[in-house]
Parts: structure tokens; C-alpha cells; sequence
């Protein structure tokens, strides 16, 4: 199982070191180093790399590489996806996951590991159990520690971590009872320089935030339930009810959590809301180049398009850009050549365009590549694929609940080829 | 207020400072005072001086002073063992405490202190707790175990610790149950046969009810012990497969994986007409997908799992080769991984999608995936016959780019359409040989004088473009040598009037001025062939080579099943079985896919194809690595013809070849220079061996063949040594001598034709008399090269029984002819009649007795074998080696008898009853047979076999 971690920062020195079993040398890191020296992103380490004794398995999350340790053969999976609740863990309680949020917590962060492993086996991983064991650090928390000399280690074994649902804490209590659920959709597109789309797919997540008191137990049911044919659940809902009748059925964790996440997947057809029309052009033997991009809706539903930003990589040759955008601001990195172009929203009516001409290296000859053109955008009040929540119901408890569900859809890997 | 105050203190003495507060009355000035040692301890300061004063901390009802004295100690118990003991007392005391949280805490922390003073004092409370009322203490118990197991394994199965985790399987609570699979998993990793985890329908069934209730974790420690279980048949494989299905669904990757693995290896024996099979097939494909939509690193892992169930079940994600489109934006190690998954998925339906991104990803930035993008254009030319041509195409498009290694990478792949569409695509020569002068990588250089050297015929100024690469000869790799070596000595067997200089420019600066072994073993083997049998050399020089095939990359199927069994573990990142690289993991057990029921298909026969179920399973061409293929390493590619080394039988020639012989080599008198030809001589009496047409075996390499073939003969048929049959005097020179032998069913003479005379002999030739059993060569004496004087040839001549039959007296006589040159010479030997003797020739014990009884007594005859000192079993096992089987044994007043069978080529059955009395060396043979005249001579075998 998972035998040690090491967090390194940036500037590739390891600032926390934690085992679960024996003690594995620092140096252990040096093959990591090796890695990270080869590679020419920050981000092209591979996430698994051998070392004569050990394999090291790392992510690199806010810029903090997370490298366990193993020993034995352990599915690299089971590694990863924890590193990812550690991450997520730290976020919770500090806010932020940086070097600095961790190095200022560090007693609170060794507790937190010490928990959350036991001998290389996951112990307590979910957040409502850990916050049990171990309080966040508030201001106030601190202070009132220093003042009554009590502590942020729970004293009670926690509930939930025994119970047919692990996931919920007993005796919660709200004054105010509300579930909201947002609808987050994200096209993940390749469209080709004729405009055409290559594929498109959608990543579609329900994200709950529930406060109800006691033990509710609710059914979410959809207008349209047949377009969820792949769907990663909640350990909470019910998967047979679902199975059956395409119902969610489930008692929520407290707070914030992620009820499901499914995949509209490239088989289907994806509406494209936003169109790109663009001239990328070098001609050879001239130092300049020609650059023209505009945007436009559609497929949209009527809704606008907002939030919209236009990034590209432009080719290694290109010395600097001189572009007239008809809204919004843009900036060009003469070192790591990247165009973006910050859009804001899009008008209908008055198309937002970017114009200008590039310049050259004196003498370098037309660049061979062809840049993508990468595109953010967001659009409220609508999911993309169509999906719409029917209706949302509460049963084990009596009171009446506040309940509200928003939808939004975003660009996801949204990119457009030249 | 953070933590980093802890690690602000004043400049003189810090440890003294620490202990001071340690030591306060305080709690809360004791309890920062333990902070800041963890926060010291945390950066790697030694603070294991204070190891008296934090113990002390210990005994404290305050549960986070607790913790945290807990965390120290656990790193430096190590380190200090003797005061470690000084905490067994609070453990054990918290042991014992009623909050369950702390009675599990004590027992989670006394496991994790690795001094094995301590581990004694931990039994008794171990074993408490993996009976504790609370299921939260019961659960943290199990882990324990597999840690104290870690510290002393020997304890642990003393205590019968293992017993009682087993009992833990059963537990009402499917945590303490997912723990305890967990704790047994890990144990049994150093205990590969130790059978802890002994799975049978009931705990299965228990496992999978816990499935349904533990965390993701322990879901995903169950799933990979389920899948080490092997269902009885179909219908139970069903149903763990329907009660597995929903985890594909969960939001915890690795729990997905291990359901996957699950399922692929359970579906294994499903009827494939059922309809659930085809259920589970659809139910596979939209989890894999999703794990593409995950972070790159998940992705990662993800997709070197979908590699190897794309070339188990292509079915699955035949449809869904749209997400393994390449992101610009990927990491580079997630854009690699893509790529070859689109050529295992690429068919003629999607090949025009899949070109066309292909072409796309061969205009990006980064060197290496532009490289793979080429290449993948290539691999699917040859895997989708249809796209040949656009793929060809698509490649010029990218020439045409005059990119340095793109136009590299594709004259590479150019080079395996040649070879896999021969004959179709040469009109892109020209094009080709435009940008000779912009190769600079040994691969791409190698790869176009390949081309140059296989199509010399139709490019007039072949040997132009050959001698302009062969200037900085020295210069180049090996590989590219090796090539051009090859290169020319096609061109000059094609074109050998103009270039006959060339030739010899590059023989020379291959055998003589390089250093290079390998080179000039190549260099020395075509002068050899080209000097001495200009045919033969065509043949092995213009073999029509074997057509490629995209098997190539496939992962062979034996280990490609062993992988799919491990999916979602370390082996399937890196696909080799985890006994290749897993250290600690002795002797792993290697799984196997189980076998289908009912169908009567077995597991060995993975249905690869798309098509149908019949399609055999693809050949795999061994890699370069292949031993012989390395020796002469033909054209890049794995030859067909693997030449062997003639090194054995070189011994005389050796030293000439090197000296002077080699010049007269080219001038064309064959066989005019004594010196030489003894070292010529030899290499071609290993050739038809080595070209594997005929079945006759030269000399080294018989003795393997018969190891191959003698495959349950436990002692090898004996073979007489070698006697002169004609001396030199009676046969104008030529001496034969020879014997005869039978190895693995192949009956064959041995020849060793010795010149003894002044000039050299050719054109040999053999044939036989009729006789007895039919004997006659079965190929003609392969004697290729002349025989010059004073040179002996051994020749293996193998025989068929399928002759013309005349009764000879005595009835083993041959009477055999040779022709050379210069006269026919006769002569007469005599076989061993075990030359006859089959392999099928045991005969069943009922047979036997009624055999034995129906022979006439009159045709029994009796012999005396003298002088054996040999106990029963040791002679029977030597008669087994020359096909004379033991059938059965009886053992009558210290006398055993052996009853034995012989069969002929013929069809004769031979009898016999061999009586060996302890103490006496002299057997009693009795042979009973329906054509009595050959008893003598079996009688004659029995002796030889048993003498020697």
C-alpha cells in the first residue's frame, strides 16, 4: 500500500515528508527530479515513474507536486485518486492548497495524514468524518482554544464513520432548510478550420449544496432522463432505484458534495454555441503575417454567451502582434508567444473581432505550425444537452425545505484548429 | 496564529528550552511544547533528545496531546528502544480504555512502532481487539495484523493472528470485512502460496453483500480479491458479474478499474451467444470513456489499461475512437498513449477520420509526437489495406513539407508499405530519393538505402546513390553499415557487370577496415556466398522476405491475458507481468484467463479479429532481439531466412579467411586455392538447415534437434560411432565413413566424406540398393561446395522407409552407390535394426497378452545377453531411449521380468520377455514375432543398446 509522501514545491525542494510505514529516504525523490528535469512542462511528468526499489506515483495539483511512495505492486488508480482527496482535504480546511497554507498548518496537516492512512490503508477519507476528528483551523477556533484550553481533536468517535451511511453525520440542525443543486456542463470540442465539428462531448456534473436537518431522504427525478446513459454516482445514491426507474434516490451528505457527474458522449449530437470565423495567414519571404478572428453565437437558445476568452499559441517565429480587438483587451507574450484576448460578453448584434498583423523574425521562413485557438466561454441558465430536473422531492422528515436548481454551461477543452 | 510559530524560537538552546515547557504543570504550555517538537520534527530537525520528556506527555486524558505524543513516538521509537518500552504500559492500559476511539488509536500506534521489543507486549491486546465489541476496533485490528506480519511474520502465525483475520471475512460489519480482505491481500503478496485467501462460493458470496456497504476503498481491495477467484461455470460467473455491473458507475476511478478487471476476466466464460454477454459488452464501453474526461494522470493510467482491453475486445470501443482524438493541450505522455490506441482501433470505417488526424497532429509543435503521428500513418497503411494508398499519399502531402524529420520519419515508414504492399507504390522512388541528401538520422538513412538496395532495378543510378552513402562509411552507425553492405550486394546481384567494384569497395571496408564484429561477420558470409555458389547467394540475398503485418506491436497473447487478469495494477502501466519487476513479490503466481464453458473454445484462443471468432490468433514475428535474426539481422526487418553461425565447423578455414585466401576470393577460380576452399567447404553443409527447406540437419545442429525431438526418452537412442564403409584406396581417393541414427522419428545416415586425393570433388550424389524395409534418401547429399583435398564434410542424409523392398541377406545390409566428379563408388553397411524401431511402438498390456499368446510357440526364440550390470529400471529406461518400451514388470522369487514391445517401420510387432535375475550378469531374452528372421537382429540391438 501507500508507503510514504513527499509534497515538492515548484523550485523542486521537498517540503513535508510523511510515512506509513518504515522510513524511506528523501533521496528516493532523486529519480523524481530526474523527471521533472527531463520534461520540457511542468505538467509532461509522467505521473508514474520507477525507481529501482519503489514507484512513485505524483500529481501535480496548485503547483505542488504530490509523489507517494509504494513499494508493492498497488493499483496506480486507488494512488492517484487519493492523492486527489488529500489535495482536496487540504483545500477544505486551509482554503487554499499552497506550500504556505501547508507549511502554517503543518501540525494540523500531519494529524490530517495520519488519519487519513493507516499502514498505507485508507482510513478516513471523507470530509465530514475528518471534521469530526479534527476541527479547521479558524481564527476564531484558535483563539477560543487559547482561551479554554480545549482542543481541535474531536473527542467521540465519529458517527458516520461506522453507519450504513458513512457519508452523513447524525443530528444535524438548520434553522433554515435548503438544497441547492447546480447543473455545471463543460463541451469538450475539436472543431476543424472549415468549421466543421471533428468531436464534441459533454462533461456534465451535478454539484449539491445541502443543509437540511435530521435525516432527509430525497428523490430527484429528470424531464429527460434517457440522455444519462454513463453516469459516475455519489456512493449515496441508490444505484438499483436508478437502474429501475431513473430516479435519483439518496440521503445527502451535509454540505457540499458532488451527487453525480455523466457523459454526454460524441455520439450524440452536441450543439456548438459559439462560431469562429479566422484568417491566420504568413506569406513566404514577407516578415509580416496576417491575423483576423471573429466570434459569433450559435445554438445558443437564446441565451448569451458570456465570459468569453480567446487564447492561442502562436508560432515560435512570430516576434510580436499588433491587433485591433473591437471589444475587450488582449495581450501577447513575446516570450511564451500566447495571444489571449479577453472578450467579455458577446453581442449578437455587433460581432466581436480581433484584427491586425503579426510580425516576423527578419529572414526566418514561414512557420510550419498552425496555432489552435483554445476558447472559455460561459452560459447561464441553460445545460447544454438539454437536460432539465423534473422535480425534487423530500420524505423522512417534516418540514418544507427550500429548494432551487441552476443551470450553466461552459467551455470545457474547447478548441478550434487553423 | 499558525503553526509556523512553532518554528520561531530564540536563538540559545532550543532543545533546552522545548524540555523546559515539556516538564511545565501547564497543559497548555505542554501541549504547544508538543507541537512545536512535531513541527520540528516535520522539517527533519532531530528532536529525539527530548524522547524522555514527550513520553511523559503521554499519560493524559486530553486526546489530542495523546495524538500527537503518539506521532512522535512512532518516529523515533526506532531510534530509542530502550525508552520506547517505557510507553508499552499506557498502550496496553489504552488498550483497555471504554471509548473505542482510543482503545483503536492505542492498537493503530502500537502496530506502527517497529521495535520488536514492543511487538511482544502488543500480542495480547491485538488479539482483544480483533474481537472488540466495536466494529471501528475491530477494523483498525486488521490492519494491524498485516503491519506486525510486516515486523515479524513468524509471530503473527504463531499467535494464529491469521485464523482470526479470516474469521474476519465473515464479519457482520462489511468495513471490518473490506479491511480484513485488505490486511489478507497484503499478507498474502509475501506468501504467494500460503492460500490465505481461500475463496470459495460462500465467502464469495459474503464479499460481494460487503460490496455493496464499504467505502470506496475497501470496494476496491474486495473487487481485486474477487477477481484472483475462478467461478465454477458460467452461471456463477453471471452472477458475480451482474452484482459487480454497478460499480462502473462510481465516482471513484479505481473502483471502476477494478470492476472492469472484474468483469473482463469473468465474461471469459460466458457463452458468447448469451445475451447477457452482449449486455455486459455495451456496459463497458461508456466507464472507459468517462475516465478519459478525468485529469491527465487518471487519463494516464486509464489509457494503457483501454490499450490492452482494446486488443483483447476491440468490440468494446470500436465506436469510440472519437475520444482518443488528441488534445493540443494534453500532456505529452496522454498524446502518445492516444495515438496508438487509435491505431488498434482504426478500421476501414473510421481509417478517413483517423488520417485526417493524423495529418493534422503531424503540423504540431513538439518533435516526438509529430514523429509518432508519421509513423502512425504507416502503421495503419499496413493495418487497413484500403488506406494504403491515401495513407501514401498523405505521406508525400507531408514530404512535400520538406520538414527535416517529418520528411524522416515517413521515408522510414514508406519503407514497411514496400515491404507490406509489395510492388505497388515503387512511383514514390523518385520523390523519395529528391530528399537523399536531407536524411541525417542513421533510421531514415538506413531505411532509404533499403529502398535504394531492394529496388536497384528501377532506379537507373542505384549504384550511383549507393557509392555517394558509401564515402563516410566510418562514419556511420552500425546500422546503417549493415544496410549498405546489404544494399550493394543486392545491386550487384542484380546489376553485377557495372558494379562489381563497388562490391568489392564495400566487402573490403567491411571485413577489413572495421572493428566491428557483427559488420564483419555479414561482410564475411556475403563474400563467402558470393565467391563460391553465386546462385545460392541470390536465393538468400533476394529471398522473397515475409510481408509484414500491423501483429507486430501486439502484445503476445499469453502475456496479454496475464494483463488483462492484473488490470489496473502497476503491471498494466508498464505491460509486463508483475513477476518481471514487482520486488518482494516471490514467485508469483502467473493468472490465466479462465476458460470459456460450454462453447468448447478455449482461453487460448483469444478472438482478436473484429470478423468473427475463427480468425486465429495473429503470429507474432519475433522482435530483433531474436538471437539468430541478430546474427545477420537481414534488411532491418526479422529475417525468414536465419542464416546460423558456421562457426562450428570452420576450424581449418578459419585462419586462411582471414589471411590471404580472401583476395583470390573475388577472382573468381573457385576452388583453385586449397587454403581457402577448406573454409569454404563447411559453411554450406550448414546452409540447408539454416534455409529450413529441407529436413536434413548438419551436424551441431542435429545433436539440438534430437534434444528437441527426443522428447521423452529419457536417455537418447544410441548411436554407433562412425565406421569406414569405403576406404580411400577402393574410391579414388574418397573416404566414407558414417553411421546411422535415429533422431526424433527421423531416421538418418551420417556421412563424413574425407578428399584424399589431389584435386577437388564436386557434384555428389547417392542412392541406394533396394533392401529389407525400403530404405532411400529422403533429399538429395547436400554437398554444396566442391570438397577440395585433404577436407572432410559431414553430411546428415535424411532417410524414408517408402522405398522399393528386396529381401537382403543378411537382412540389415544396405548396398549404397556415391557419385562425384569423378567415378560411382559402391558399398555395403549394415544398420541397426532399432534404426526401425518407432515411437508409437508401446503396445497396450491387454494387446500384449493376447499377442504373446497367439504367436506360435515355434517362433520363439531365446538369447543370452552377457556381462550387463544394469539393475531392471536402468535397462528399461535405456531400451526406452532406442523405442523398445517397457510394458510391464513382475518380479517372481528375486527374478524380474520385463515384457516388451518393438514396432517396425513396417508394421512388425516385436515380443519379448527379458528376464534379469539380481546378482547375475547374464539376461534371458525371449523374442517372440511373427516374421521370426528378425528376432536375431533385434536380439543384436538389445545388446548394443545395453552394452553402451
Amino acid at each position: 500500500m501507500i508507503h510514504s509522501l513527499f509534497l515538492v514545491n515548484a523550485s523542486g525542494d521537498i517540503f513535508l515528508e510523511k510515512h506509513w510505514k518504515s522510513v524511506v529516504s528523501r533521496s528516493v525523490c532523486d529519480y523524481f527530479f530526474e523527471a521533472l528535469e527531463r520534461a520540457t512542462e511542468p505538467e509532461n511528468v509522467p505521473p508514474v515513474i520507477p525507481t529501482p526499489h519503489h514507484y512513485l506515483i505524483n500529481v501535480l495539483r496548485h503547483r505542488i507536486y504530490f509523489v507517494a511512495v509504494i513499494q508493492s505492486e498497488v493499483p496506480p488508480l486507488f494512488v492517484i485518486e487519493f492523492l486527489h482527496r488529500v489535495v482536496d482535504t487540504f483545500q477544505d480546511y486551509f482554503g487554499v492548497c499552497t506550500e504556505a497554507a501547508i507549511k502554517d498548518n503543518v501540525v494540523v496537516v500531519y494529524e490530517l495524514l495520519e488519519e487519513m492512512l493507516d499502514n498505507g490503508f485508507p482510513l478516513a477519507t471523507e470530509s465530514n468524518i475528518l471534521k469530526e476528528l479534527i476541527k479547521p483551523p479558524t481564527i476564531l477556533r484558535t483563539v477560543v482554544n487559547t482561551i479554554t484550553g480545549s482542543t481541535n481533536v474531536g473527542e467521540q468517535l465519529p458517527t458516520g464513520q461506522l453507519s450504513v451511511v458513512p457519508w452523513r453525520r447524525t443530528g444535524v440542525k438548520y434553522t433554515n432548510n435548503e438544497a441547492y443543486f447546480d447543473v455545471v456542463e463543460e463541451i469538450d470540442a475539436i472543431i476543424d478550420k472549415s468549421g466543421s465539428t471533428i468531436t464534441a462531448e459533454i462533461q456534465g456534473v451535478i454539484d449539491a449544496c445541502v443543509k437540511l436537518t435530521g435525516m432527509p431522504d430525497l428523490t430527484l427525478s429528470f424531464m429527460n432522463p434517457r440522455l444519462l446513459d454513463d453516469v459516475s454516482f455519489h456512493p449515496c445514491v441508490r444505484f438499483k432505484r436508478w437502474e429501475a426507474e431513473r430516479i435519483l434516490s439518496f440521503i445527502p451528505p451535509d454540505g457540499n458534495f458532488r451527487l453525480l457527474s455523466y457523459h454526454v458522449s460524441s455520439q450524440n449530437l452536441v450543439a456548438i454555441p459559439v462560431y469562429v470565423k479566422h484568417n491566420i495567414s504568413f506569406r513566404e519571404g514577407s516578415s509580416q503575417g496576417r491575423f483576423e478572428l471573429t466570434l459569433g453565437p450559435k445554438q445558443t437558445m437564446g441565451k448569451a454567451v458570456e465570459s468569453v476568452l480567446v487564447s492561442s499559441q502562436l508560432p515560435r517565429g512570430v516576434l510580436n502582434a499588433n491587433l485591433n480587438p473591437s471589444q475587450g483587451t488582449y495581450t501577447f507574450d513575446p516570450v511564451t508567444k500566447l495571444l489571449s484576448w479577453d472578450v467579455g460578453k458577446i453581442n449578437p448584434q455587433k460581432l466581436p473581432s480581433l484584427k491586425g498583423s503579426m510580425s516576423l523574425q527578419a529572414g526566418a521562413s514561414k512557420p510550419d505550425e498552425n496555432p489552435t485557438i483554445n476558447i472559455q466561454f460561459k452560459i447561464q441558465q441553460l445545460a447544454i444537452s438539454g437536460l432539465k430536473v423534473n422535480r425534487l422531492d423530500m420524505y423522512g422528515e417534516k418540514y418544507k425545505p427550500f429548494k432551487g436548481i441552476k443551470y450553466m454551461t461552459k467551455a470545457g477543452k474547447f478548441q478550434v484548429r487553423t | 496564529m499558525t503553526d509556523s510559530k512553532y518554528f520561531t524560537t530564540t536563538k540559545k538552546g532550543e532543545i533546552f528550552e522545548l524540555k523546559a515547557e515539556l516538564n511545565s504543570d501547564k497543559k497548555e504550555k505542554k501541549k504547544e511544547a508538543v507541537k512545536k517538537v512535531i513541527a520540528s520534527m516535520t522539517v527533519g530537525k532531530d528532536v529525539s533528545a527530548l524522547f524522555p520528556d514527550v513520553v511523559n506527555c503521554m499519560q493524559t486524558d486530553n486526546l489530542e496531546l495523546k495524538k500527537l505524543v503518539y506521532l512522535y513516538l512512532m518516529n523515533y521509537a526506532k531510534s530509542q528502544p530502550d525508552m520506547a518500552i517505557m510507553a508499552v504500559n499506557t498502550f496496553v492500559k489504552d488498550c483497555e480504555d471504554p471509548n473505542p476511539l482510543i482503545r483503536a488509536l492505542a492498537v493503530r500506534t502500537m502496530g506502527c512502532i517497529r521495535v520488536d521489543k514492543i511487538t511482544e507486549y502488543l500480542c495480547e491486546p491485538l488479539r482483544k481487539c480483533l474481537k472488540d465489541e466495536d466494529p471501528y476496533v475491530r477494523k483498525t485490528a486488521a490492519v494491524c495484523v498485516a503491519k506486525l506480519h510486516d515486523i515479524n511474520a513468524q509471530l503473527v502465525e504463531d499467535q494464529g493472528f491469521l485464523d482470526t483475520l479470516k474469521d474476519l471475512i465473515s464479519d457482520s460489519n462489511p468495513m471490518v470485512v473490506a479491511n480484513a480482505v485488505a490486511a489478507l491481500s497484503e499478507i498474502a503478496e509475501s506468501h504467494p502460496n500460503s492460500n490465505l485467501l481461500d475463496l470459495n462460493p460462500q465467502t464469495i458470496n459474503k464479499l460481494l453483500t460487503a460490496l455493496n456497504e464499504c467505502t470506496e476503498w475497501g470496494q476496491i481491495f474486495i473487487l481485486d480479491c474477487l477477481a484472483n477467484y475462478t467461478p465454477r461455470d458460467d452461471r456463477e460467473s453471471q452472477s458475480i458479474c451482474e452484482r459487480v455491473t454497478p460499480r462502473l458507475s462510481h465516482a471513484n476511478s479505481a473502483v471502476v478499474l477494478s470492476a472492469v478487471k472484474v468483469l473482463m476476466k469473468f465474461m471469459e466464460m460466458l457463452p458468447k451467444d448469451l445475451d447477457y454477454y452482449g449486455t455486459l459488452l455495451k456496459k463497458l464501453a461508456p466507464p472507459l470513456v468517462t475516465l478519459l474526461s478525468a485529469e491527465p494522470e487518471l487519463q494516464y493510467v486509464a489509457l494503457r489499461n483501454i490499450n490492452l482491453i482494446v486488443q483483447k475486445r476491440p468490440e468494446i470501443l470500436k465506436h469510440e475512437m472519437k475520444v482518443f482524438f488528441v488534445k493540443y493541450n494534453d500532456p505529452i505522455y496522454v498524446k502518445l498513449e492516444k495515438l496508438d490506441i487509435m491505431i488498434r482501433l482504426a478500421s476501414q470505417a473510421n481509417i478517413a477520420q483517423v488520417l485526417a488526424e493524423l495529418k493534422e497532429y503531424a503540423t504540431e509543435v513538439d518533435v516526438d509526437f509529430v514523429r509518432k503521428a508519421v509513423r502512425a500513418i504507416g502503421r495503419c497503411a499496413i493495418k487497413v489495406e484500403q488506406s494504403a494508398e491515401r495513407c501514401v499519399s498523405t505521406l508525400l502531402d507531408l514530404i512535400q513539407t520538406k520538414v527535416n524529420y517529418v520528411v524522416q520519419e515517413a521515408i522510414v515508414v514508406i519503407k514497411d508499405i514496400f515491404r507490406k504492399y509489395p510492388n505497388k507504390y515503387e512511383s514514390v522512388i523518385a520523390t523519395l530519393c529528391e530528399n537523399l541528401d536531407s536524411l541525417d538520422e542513421p533510421e531514415a538513412r538506413a531505411a532509404m538505402i533499403w529502398i535504394v538496395g531492394e529496388y536497384a532495378e528501377r532506379i537507373d543510378n542505384a549504384d550511383e546513390l549507393l557509392e555517394s552513402f558509401l564515402e563516410g562509411f566510418h562514419d556511420e552507425s552500425t546500422q546503417v553499415q549493415l544496410q549498405l553492405l546489404t544494399a550493394i550486394v543486392k545491386l550487384f546481384l542484380k546489376k553485377p557487370t557495372e558494379t562489381q567494384e563497388l562490391v568489392q569497395q564495400v566487402l573490403s571496408l567491411a571485413t577489413q577496415d572495421s572493428d566491428n564484429p557483427d559488420l564483419r561477420d555479414r561482410g564475411y558470409i556475403y563474400w563467402r556466398l558470393l565467391s563460391t555458389d553465386p546462385v545460392a547467394a541470390k536465393e538468400v540475398v533476394l529471398a522473397e522476405k515475409p510481408l509484414i503485418s500491423e501483429e507486430t506491436d501486439l502484445i503476445e497473447p499469453t502475456l496479454l491475458e496475464e494483463l488483462i487478469c492484473h488490470i489496473g495494477t502497476l503491471a498494466s502501466v508498464y505491460h509486463k507481468p508483475p513477476s518481471a519487476f514487482v520486488e518482494g513479490s516471490r514467485g508469483v503466481q502467473h493468472k490465466r484467463l479462465p476458460a470459456r464453458a460450454g462453447s468448447g473454445e478455449s482461453a487460448e484462443s483469444p478472438d482478436v479479429g473484429q470478423s468473427g471468432p475463427t480468425e486465429a490468433p495473429p503470429a507474432v514475428i519475433p522482435s530483433q532481439g531474436d538471437l539468430l535474426g541478430d546474427l545477420l539481422n537481414l534488411d532491418l526487418a526479422p529475417p525468414t531466412a536465419t542464416v546460423p553461425s558456421v562457426q562450428p565447423s570452420m576450424q581449418m578455414g578459419a585462419m586462411d579467411l582471414l589471411g590471404g585466401g580472401l583476395d583470390s576470393l573475388l577472382g573468381g577460380d573457385i576452388g583453385g586455392s586449397p587454403s581457402m576452399g577448406a573454409g569454404l567447404g563447411a559453411a554450406p553443409a550448414a546452409m540447408p538447415a539454416a534455409l529450413g527447406s529441407a529436413p536434413a540437419v548438419g551436424g551441431g545442429l542435429g545433436d539440438l534437434f534430437d534434444l528437441g525431438g527426443g522428447v521423452g526418452m529419457p536417455t537418447g537412442a544410441y548411436v554407433a560411432p562412425k565406421t569406414v564403409w569405403i576406404p580411400a584406396m577402393k574410391a579414388k581417393g574418397l573416404e566414407i565413413s558414417g553411421t546411422f541414427a535415429r533422431r526424433g522419428g527421423i531416421i538418418q545416415m551420417d556421412l563424413s566424406l574425407t578428399n584424399k586425393a589431389m584435386s577437388v570433388m564436386t557434384d555428389f550424389a547417392i542412392q541406394f540398393n533396394r533392401n529389407s524395409f525400403g530404405l532411400s534418401p529422403a533429399g538429395p547429399l547436400q554437398v554444396l561446395t566442391p570438397l577440395s583435398p585433404n577436407q572432410t564434410i559431414d553430411v546428415s542424409l535424411p532417410l524414408s522407409t517408402s522405398g522399393p523392398v528386396m529381401k537382403m541377406e543378411p537382412l540389415n545390409n544396405l548396398q549404397v552407390a556415391v557419385k562425384n566428379n569423378i567415378d560411382v563408388f559402391y558399398f555395403s553397411c549394415q544398420y541397426p535394426l532399432s534404426l526401425l524401431f518407432v515411437e508409437d511402438g508401446k503396445m497396450e498390456r491387454q494387446v500384449f497378452l493376447a499377442t504373446w499368446k497367439d504367436i506360435p510357440n515355434d517362433n520363439e526364440a531365446q538369447f543370452q545377453i552377457k556381462d550387463i550390470h544394469l539393475n531392471s529400471d536402468a535397462a528399461s529406461n535405456k531400451l526406452q531411449g532406442s523405442n523398445i518400451f517397457t510394458i510391464a514388470k513382475r518380479t517372481v522369487e528375486g527374478q524380474d521380468m520385463l515384457y516388451q514391445s518393438v514396432k517396425l517401420t513396417n508394421g512388425i510387432w516385436v515380443l519379448a520377455e527379458m528376464r534379469i535375475q539380481t546378482g547375475n550378469p547374464n539376461y534371458t531374452l525371449s523374442i517372440k514375432c511373427r516374421a521370426p528372421e528378425v528376432s536375431q537382429f533385434v536380439f543384436q540391438c538389445y545388446e548394443l543398446v545395453l552394452k553402451n
